[in-house]
């Protein structure tokens, strides 16, 4: 990890870096928490111990690996192929986030390839909100470990142990991955254009949710984005 | 097709989108167009997630359930200008104590 964040990370202010490193491992836990419902619901789907260990090593994208065993539960093995093509198409956002991320992480080689695997949701949203080009370094390779970890853990405790730990609502860590994200947007909102684009996409996500499969809300809410080229205004 | 094989399959084509934004070329991205939609990117997909998280249920359907009150509670303590973990921490302890009480679902 020093190898990662001791170079780059050493311009910041000292309580810049451990604010930042509060943020990442937090989302790390919040996200992490997840993955014990993640474990369960792919045993109950009918995936070995092993293949759903498998998913969080490797997919390591929980809108993915969520919507891979929803279509295996519901489909079994004869929905395998839209399985792996529903998980395939939910994976597209990483892209685009790797897009925006390898511009300021900068990384060459096999280092590349561990940026690549830990390009999600969270590591982005955490490293594109610093400021600084640092504070993107170290927040995105301490949020992807950190989710990483957690998410692994987790989906391992879930997996074996099954919903006999617990329904995660019970204790409001549904509510707080929704906060986790409304803190990461509330800096964001500095112009009448973004708020315009985080309405719009919020809309649009929810209303399209019970229409089609997990994830796909979020990726063509982030068709919002285009908004920014209509509006007139200030920088994001 | 085998159950491994799917999940070795599916792992690998989320691999290669992740690495597709690291091996096209940078300058794709130049040019202010670009630059103000990638910028929006993140709000968009944010925003997006809090809205799923927020009123999504299972099956997808949405409505309004103690996520939407720890929702108001973490706009609340961002307002006071409160930490991220404290905004987090707030929102689930809103909704569990909701729960417990049988005031939301």
């Amino acid at each position: 990890m020093t190898a990662y964040d001791g170079a780059s990370a050493y311009a910041l202010p000292e309580g810049r870096r451990r604010e930042i490193l509060r943020q990442a491992w937090a989302v790390g836990v919040a996200t992490g928490l997840y993955g014990v419902s993640f474990g369960a619901l792919a045993v109950a789907a009918g995936l070995s111990v092993w293949q759903t260990q498998a998913l969080s090593l490797l997919m390591f994208t929980g809108g993915s690996q969520f919507a891979f065993i929803g279509i295996i539960g519901s489909g079994g093995l004869a929905a395998a192929p839209a399985a792996v093509a529903t998980a395939a198409f939910l994976g597209f956002r990483n892209g685009l986030y790797g897009l925006q991320t390898s511009r300021f992480l900068a990384v060459r080689r096999l280092r590349r390839f561990a940026a690549a695997h830990l390009t999600i949701d969270e590591s982005t949203a955490v490293s594109v909100v610093q400021l600084e080009p640092a504070g993107k370094r170290l927040g995105f390779w301490h949020t992807g470990l950190a989710v990483f970890l957690w998410w692994n853990v987790m989906t391992f405790a879930g997996a074996l142990l099954g919903n006999a730990l617990g329904d995660p609502r019970r204790y409001g860590l549904d509510a707080a991955a929704a906060a986790a994200f409304c803190a990461l947007l509330w800096p964001r909102l500095r112009s009448r254009e973004t708020v315009a684009v985080a309405a719009v996409a919020l809309l649009l996500a929810t209303v399209l949710a019970p229409h089609v499969p997990a994830g796909v809300p979020v990726l063509v809410a982030g068709l919002a984005a285009l908004l920014a080229l209509a509006l007139p205004g200030s920088e994001p | 097709m085998s159950m491994t094989a799917a999940v070795l399959l599916g792992s690998a084509a989320c691999y290669a989108l992740k690495l597709v934004g690291y091996v096209v070329p940078g300058h794709w991205l130049d040019g202010e167009r670009v630059r103000r939609v990638t910028g929006a990117l993140p709000v968009a997909l944010l925003a997006a997630l809090v809205g799923v998280q927020t009123f999504a249920g299972v099956g997808g359907r949405i409505g309004a359930d103690a996520r939407l009150w720890g929702v108001l509670a973490a706009l609340v303590l961002l307002r006071l200008r409160a930490g991220f973990i404290v905004v987090v921490l707030g929102a689930a302890l809103v909704a569990g104590v909701l729960r417990a009480l049988g005031w939301a679902a």
